[in-house]
């Protein structure tokens, strides 16, 4: 590996230009850096005025994800050693959320949606404080412990072509997190969540292609919860039209 | 909420998708290429309809059928009809391991198996066809 690697970051400054651009910086390459290592040497001695999120920097937060040589990856767990290093270092926002400045794009459509679903633990009566805790099985929270690993990097909703396309498409996160509150023992608001993800914009937008699987750092698999979701779905909508009320 | 404060809103920049975005990724073309084959499912159940139509109408409707089908445009078309099926058909079974949980007890049965269970049903169903139509000439 070379002593240095040339890294091209997109810009955008809105007070100063309406188009974004790009810069190149040439950046030490240092021993077993990540791209965000580079990044913050950017940042701290060469151009301050360069806007990311991060915090930290061991793949849990979920801050830094950006799309690195057109992949969708968290930066605090991508090596510079593992990129081609005849090319330049391409880093650019997630995809499919309008940008801010520089490297961040606005989430606020994933945190209302993520609000939609109810994604916590819903009781139609909590026991008080003195009725002790809601107690759990190994095997009751191995049926919903996959799910919750999701970091909310939303590096599946910069994957999926559907929601960037249809940017009203609930998205991969938001439903593999309504999953997982599902599955939760603990948890009643299933019903709820069905009446919001079953709406059009909901789990049959979907068409299946996987990359949110393919992408997630924690392997979550979404593309399964959303799979999953669709047939306990259908199997509900049966039930309701071949089931007396009072069995449904 | 201050009648004067005014919401900040970034000035965002959206970046456009280009049209042919599902050329970028292996993933998305496989994506797209399965859709199509959606049109080989419509054209095979027009095929068989007309099939079902024309043997429904006698000999020499279904003669007619016959001769038609055999013409060479139409049988490249059901060959590319015939594989575009198969892909199909092979990207659901592969997709239903993801979509049904099937628990035994506290044994979750594993993805592999299912997939099995999958092909197995489908070589059922289709020696189950030819039993039918075989054993009735």
């Amino acid at each position: 590996m070379s002593d240095s690697i040339t890294m091209q970051v997109f810009r955008y400054r809105p007070e100063t230009a309406a188009e974004p651009t790009w810069d190149t910086f040439e950046v030490p390459a240092g021993k077993e850096w990540m791209v965000l290592d580079a990044l913050n040497h950017i940042k701290d001695h060469m151009d301050g005025s360069l806007s990311y999120r991060w915090a930290c920097r061991m793949g849990v937060c979920g801050s830094c994800g950006m799309t690195v040589n057109g992949e969708p990856v968290l930066t605090c767990a991508t090596y510079l050693t593992d990129l081609p290093a005849a090319e330049p270092v391409r880093v650019e926002p997630l995809k499919g959320f309008p940008v801010i400045r520089d490297l961040i794009g606005d989430i606020q459509d994933f945190v209302h949606k993520l609000k939609r679903v109810s994604a916590w633990i819903v009781r139609e009566e909590a026991k008080p404080l003195a009725g002790g805790e809601y107690l759990q099985t190994p095997h009751e929270l191995s049926q919903f412990k996959q799910y919750s690993m999701c970091i909310n990097c939303l590096l599946c909703y910069s994957a999926c072509p559907i929601y960037r396309l249809e940017p009203e498409f609930i998205g991969p996160a938001v439903i593999a997190l309504a999953q997982r509150y599902n599955l939760d023992s603990r948890d009643q608001g299933s019903e709820h969540r069905m009446d919001v993800l079953s709406q059009d914009d909901g789990i049959w937008s979907c068409t299946f292609v996987g990359e949110c699987a393919e992408v997630c750092p924690k392997h979550v698999d979404p593309a399964g919860a959303i799979q999953r979701y669709k047939l306990a779905a259908s199997i509900d909508w049966l039930r309701s039209v071949l089931l007396p009320r009072g069995r449904r | 909420m201050n009648k004067d404060y005014k919401l900040h809103h970034p000035a965002w920049y959206r970046r456009q998708m280009q049209i042919f975005w599902w050329l970028k990724r292996f993933s998305y073309t496989k994506f797209i290429s399965r859709e199509l084959t959606s049109l080989a499912v419509g054209w095979s159940a027009i095929m068989l309809i007309a099939l079902l139509w024309a043997a429904g109408h006698g000999a020499p409707a279904f003669d007619r059928f016959l001769t038609l089908m055999s013409s060479t445009s139409l049988v490249v078309l059901n060959i590319v009809a015939a594989i575009a099926l198969l892909f199909h058909t092979l990207t659901w079974l592969h997709l239903a391991p993801k979509a049904m949980v099937v628990q035994i007890g506290r044994y979750r049965v594993p993805d592999r198996l299912l997939l099995i269970g999958q092909y197995l049903s489908w070589a059922a169903a289709t020696a189950l066809v030819v039993w039918y139509f075989g054993g009735s000439r």
